[in-house]
């Protein structure tokens, strides 16, 4: 056993990180030579930090410190933990995929169920698959060199490897959800989902935590790829506890005529960024990506999206609420490339934070590049308190002052969710905001 | 029997400036009160400072509702007491609905007495019977509160709610400020309705208009911060005629 008590220095403790989770990591040959190559990668970046652009407002350096150990294999005692967590989730109507601590739980998942031209693999197991030659590309994205991006490559226990074939139009969503039950450890997942041509799907990401799991990191990655006029919904609910840390990562790629329609909430997490990068990849899409973040206390959410509008006659819209109490801090940032060739664009992205004290804080940075002459282009951001005067008229109608609030920031937040077109989402989605301002007591 | 509101000699500041210099006023259940007066004259002071608005500071006097001192009490308290503000200009409020509006307040002011919360179809049975009574159209009630409303539907639902909260005390502050006649007989109407033994009004205006419609028991001139003359409703008609410069002066 090792007594040293000489703090290990954030780079020694980074390449015990992989040394000692490799024999965990599933696949070899190939798929090890991609782990290899992004670890590299992220050893000799390191944390993002302040100097880097992207990443300005959250400094992981300061916020994060270092990366925690890869949470261990869940064992009965986890996945009866996990299994009561699951079960607190609100009900809906889906197919469930639960990973607990990175790891495929089969138990707690409804994976018999799944309907007629879905096919479900894990990542590991195609990972491990040593017939399938391009298994390593599972860890692969040209979409961006994010760090952190390699850093789940080198990582990634598990998560899920979806396709739905051309033609279908799922029934109920796919909903993942991510348990975590340990303290102080890190769990890395990766997932992917093709949706075929003229396709239908939704996928629902939650992320919760077990009792007593505290101060553990999620770091996830999902890749979606829209087929040609089909149709995605997606949806994620960050609920974790609020010691815990979450980097996740969402890669998109628009076929022609396709209609992504995207929502993320964030209300649980110390500290959290979620990244989402989308190209539109054929003419004709249409793609809405709205989110809200609800904080208080010291937590720390970032959303920073980036569109890519690679070709022309596609519509982006972004809607996008923060409402930030006591010493919280939110950020979004928003960055829309419009390259020359993507004449008759039409992207829009507003956004709004809501102070609800004095010492929280919101950064809103849009960023609009654009490179053909042919195109419609607008942002807008604000920032302010709630309004008195509409405050004393609720007041006057006899809602106490956290129950008049309570019915503004719900207005203030369901502009950004108006936009699920599912109502059993929409409905979650409001039912997680509720669960934010009753405990604001 | 005690009056229902004792306004004492009340001195109310905005920042440095006082704009109540020593008001009173007693209005006993069952009496509708109607105040006029030039523009600051204080009137709409008078009405925030009863319904708890922030922003005015009281430096003397005392306001009892119901032999309770009303100033310690936060607006929601009051409107749960019983006292009802119909603003001047009701705020437009995106993203609620008026349903969703009038079933949180309800319920507030039903749970803060101690009674129980009205069920769903209990609640919506009460407000369509109301509603149809102002000609209040359904689909106004689904639409954000006040949002896209005209001016005479702004002040309607003023009236849905004062009918659906049933207040002991009610106050319309400038209720004809930007309506038409046929809007103003509407609004009106519902307010007469709401005219009971058990209830009272304060009635503030700057024009005698609307006392053709809401008929007062009293009329009380304000100027420059107090009550210069009361008396029967008469007192309407006769400011109609010599208007308020003799006030005015006599204030000063």
């Amino acid at each position: 056993m090792n007594v040293a008590v000489v703090k290990p220095t954030p780079e020694r403790a980074l390449g015990e990180l992989f040394a000692t989770a490799r024999d965990r990591l599933p696949g070899s040959g190939i798929v090890s030579e991609v782990r290899e190559a992004a670890f590299a990668e992220f050893a000799k970046r390191g944390l993002p930090n302040r100097r880097v652009e992207e990443w300005k407002y959250t400094d992981l350096r300061a916020l994060l410190r270092e990366v925690a150990p890869l949470a261990a294999a869940p064992d009965q005692a986890a996945l009866a933990k996990a299994a009561t967590a699951v079960a607190a989730l609100d009900v809906i109507d889906a197919y469930k995929l639960v990973l607990v601590d990175g790891v495929f739980a089969p138990k707690l998942s409804d994976v018999s169920a799944l309907e007629a031209g879905v096919r479900l693999n894990t990542l590991s197991e195609v990972l491990e698959d040593r017939d399938n030659k391009v298994r390593g590309d599972l860890l692969l994205t040209n979409a961006t060199s994010d760090v952190m991006v390699s850093l789940n490559a080198a990582m990634a226990t598990d998560g899920f490897v979806l396709n739905v074939d051309d033609n279908v139009a799922l029934k109920k969503p796919i909903h993942i959800v991510h348990v975590a039950t340990q303290t102080g450890t890190a769990a890395f997942t990766r997932s992917l989902l093709r949706v075929g041509k003229g396709a239908q799907a939704t996928l629902v990401e939650s992320f919760a935590a077990a009792a007593g799991a505290q101060t553990y990191q999620v770091h996830d990655a999902v890749v979606v790829w829209v087929g040609d006029d089909a149709q995605v919904q997606h949806v994620r609910l960050v609920e974790d506890s609020h010691d815990a840390s979450n980097v996740s990562t969402a890669i998109v790629t628009l076929g022609a005529k396709t209609q992504f329609n995207s929502f993320n909430l964030t209300s649980g997490s110390v500290l959290s960024r979620y990244q989402g990068f989308l190209r539109f990849g054929g003419e004709h899409a249409n793609a809405t990506i709205n989110g809200v973040n609800l904080l208080k206390d010291r937590q720390h959410g970032d959303t920073t999206l980036v569109l890519d509008h690679a070709v022309p006659h596609c519509d982006s819209r972004e809607v996008f609420r923060a409402v930030v109490d006591d010493r919280a801090h939110s950020v979004f940032q928003g960055r829309i490339n419009v390259h020359p060739d993507a004449q008759k664009t039409d992207a829009r992205m507003m956004t709004r934070a809501l102070l609800l004290s004095d010492e929280a804080e919101a950064d809103n940075k849009p960023e609009l590049e654009i490179f053909a002459d042919d195109v419609q282009c607008g942002h807008g951001a604000t920032t302010g308190a709630l309004d008195e005067s509409l405050l004393f008229y609720l007041r006057a109608r006899g809602l106490s002052e956290k129950e008049a609030q309570a019915l503004l920031i719900q207005a203030f937040v369901g502009e950004a969710m108006e936009s699920i077109a599912d109502e059993q989402l929409r409905e979650l989605a409001i039912a997680t905001a509720e669960r934010w301002l009753a405990a604001r007591g | 029997m005690s009056a229902l509101l004792e306004v004492k000699n009340l001195q109310v500041r905005v920042e440095d400036r006082e704009i109540l210099h020593g008001l009173s006023l007693t209005v006993n259940k069952g009496e509708v009160h109607a105040i006029m007066g030039p523009n600051g004259s204080g009137k709409s002071t008078l009405s925030h400072v009863i319904a708890g608005k922030p922003g005015y500071e009281v430096t003397g006097g005392e306001i009892l509702f119901k032999g309770e001192d009303l100033l310690e009490m936060s607006p929601d308290e009051r409107a749960a007491k019983g006292v009802f503000l119909a603003f001047q200009y009701p705020v437009e409020i995106p993203g609620v609905a008026t349903m969703t509006f009038l079933r949180t307040a309800l319920n507030a002011q039903r749970k803060a007495r101690g009674e129980t919360e009205l069920s769903t179809p209990d609640f919506l049975k009460k407000v369509r019977e109301v509603a149809a009574s102002l000609n209040i159209p359904q689909d106004m009630l689904r639409r954000g509160v006040n949002v896209g409303f005209s001016g005479g539907e702004k002040k309607r639902n003023e009236v849905l709610q004062m009918a659906l909260f049933q207040p002991s005390l009610c106050i319309l502050d400038e209720m004809d400020s930007g309506l038409d006649i046929d809007a103003l007989r509407i609004a009106a109407d519902g307010v007469n309705a709401l005219r009971s033994s058990d209830r009272a009004m304060v009635v503030i205006t700057h024009y005698q208009r609307l006392l053709n419609y809401i008929v007062p028991d009293y009329v009380h001139v304000m100027s420059k911060g107090r009550v210069v003359k009361s008396g029967g409703k008469e007192l309407a008609l006769e400011l109609e005629e010599s208007g308020y410069a003799q006030f005015e002066e006599q204030a000063a």
